[in-house]
């Protein structure tokens, strides 16, 4: 999200600002039913979330459970893959694994938390798989990490729960459906192009979703919970769609 | 899509049968959606564009919310509400054009009005266009038009297609294959965006020159002397 990255403002700020803009948005509707643009109208976004509703449910139709991304070969992989979140690189969390714990919530049987080392000892898979921006670009890179289906049923997850959420040390969190989650080339990413996974690519892991939009693939997880109840996103509460699987 | 026979030989001021209301109403929804997948479709492509040339769209062209409210509202800088319109008109479009494309072939109107075309006589009635010579007769479609026709809804094939190859490059991979790939699958759909905005700027402009053609798909007929070859006869 280029245009978003370097303009965007902590969640704080940006958060009040909403409360206060909530206030002047009557004056800013006005002047739109005179102009020529529908799409900031109240009547107009209803019937656009809905249809965002049906493509959630369109998509998940479509979903393979156990259709495999394509993979690419180890030279197709870009090593200097595109940084990208809503705060410049430099303001990367940097998390340190002595302090590092991964909290578990919601319908999980074992909420013990768990060190980076325990997560690093979990068997681990390598795809080389293309990343595809929700603006449009992509770019195939190399990740390593446990399978998330072998974590969830490790913590003893309800798998018949609809959503798995994330939140990370960012203040970025989202959620996917339990398919999506239990697909065999979902993983929790601790590697890039063989390496210990970064800070600026999420340390200690990112979610690697092949079979989702790049902004569905969270970073800097810091905490995974299992519900049924509606969990949204970052991007998402801001109007993107929640399934945007590929 | 015969029309009843007292319509030909009883109307005194020659009004002439053109388009069943079927027809009419699927251009039209076809239009309405095409205005909101070309807009939106041109600030997708802002976002982060597929050719590899500097070359974007003016953000007044584009569709889907004014961005300093979109900005205010929803806290997102306008791609999203683009997104939605894309995928929601996305409907529209498609199954509008499945319609038509069956509707077409099942009635006769693509035989009948569409075929025969053949490069001689694309090519006469290409030049004698040129040399405004071709006259433009109600009801009847000339072989440039003919082409024209062929063309677009070609275009639009492979446009729904390619489009339907970036939105699910993983569940449709064999699609996305077959357009060479998710980032040269995103160059097919802009071409075949621009093939369709092409054909809107010569249909704009000979309803222009012809408007009882838009009378004609408004109301369904027009009042004009049929053409002599065919006397009104659909």
């Amino acid at each position: 999200m280029s245009r978003l990255v370097f303009e965007r403002k902590p969640v704080v700020t940006v958060i009040e600002r909403r409360l206060f803009l909530r206030q002047t948005l009557s004056l800013g509707a006005l002047t739109l039913l005179t102009g020529c643009d529908i799409s900031d109208n109240d009547s107009v976004q209803n019937v656009l979330k809905a249809m965002s509703w049906w493509n959630d449910r369109a998509q998940a139709f479509l979903f393979g459970h156990q259709t495999p991304v394509p993979t690419y070969a180890e030279n197709d992989v870009v090593k200097d893959f595109r940084y990208n979140a809503f705060f410049p690189a430099a303001d990367a969390p940097k998390l340190s694994a002595a302090d590092y714990r991964l909290e578990l919530s919601g319908l999980i049987a074992n909420k013990r938390p768990w060190t980076v080392d325990q997560i690093y000892a979990l068997p681990q898979e390598s795809q080389i798989t293309r990343h595809v921006c929700v603006e449009g670009w992509s770019m195939i890179g190399k990740w390593s990490g446990p399978r998330l289906s072998d974590f969830l049923q490790r913590v003893g997850a309800d798998l018949s729960a609809k959503y798995v959420g994330f939140q990370c040390a960012d203040g970025y969190y989202g959620s996917i459906d339990m398919p999506s989650a239990l697909h065999p080339q979902t993983i929790m990413a601790v590697k890039f192009a063989d390496e210990i996974l970064p800070a600026k690519y999420g340390y200690p892991f990112k979610v690697r979703i092949p079979t989702k939009l790049g902004f569905k693939n969270p970073k800097w997880v810091t905490a995974i919970f299992v519900t049924n109840r509606y969990p949204g996103g970052f991007w998402e509460d801001r109007g993107y769609n929640w399934f945007s699987g590929s | 899509m015969t029309v009843p026979a007292q319509v030909q030989t009883t109307a005194p001021a020659r009004s002439v049968q053109l388009h069943p209301l079927s027809r009419r109403i699927m251009h039209w929804i076809n239009a309405l959606a095409m205005f909101v997948m070309i807009g939106s479709g041109w600030r997708i492509y802002n976002f982060y564009p597929a050719l590899p040339i500097h070359f974007g769209f003016p953000d007044y062209l584009t569709l889907g919310g004014d961005f300093t409210v979109t900005e205010a509202v929803s806290n997102e800088d306008g791609l999203a509400n683009a997104l939605l319109w894309h995928f929601a008109a996305m409907w529209v479009l498609v199954l509008n054009f499945l319609a038509y494309v069956i509707v077409g072939f099942v009635s006769g109107h693509f035989r009948r009005d569409f075929l025969p075309v053949s490069v001689g006589a694309f090519l006469r009635d290409f030049l004698d266009a040129l040399r405004g010579r071709l006259d433009h007769r109600l009801g009847e479609y000339n072989a440039v038009q003919r082409v024209f026709y062929w063309g677009v809804l070609a275009a639009i094939l492979v446009t729904i297609l390619s489009g339907l190859s970036i939105w699910k490059p993983v569940q449709l991979q064999w699609l996305t294959a077959l357009f060479g790939g998710y980032e040269f699958a995103r160059v097919v759909h802009f071409f075949g965006m621009a093939a369709i905005v092409g054909f809107l700027v010569v249909h704009l402009a000979l309803t222009a020159l012809v408007p009882k053609t838009l009378v004609a798909m408004v109301v369904g007929r027009a009042s004009e002397t049929p053409h002599p070859r065919n006397g009104g006869q659909r």
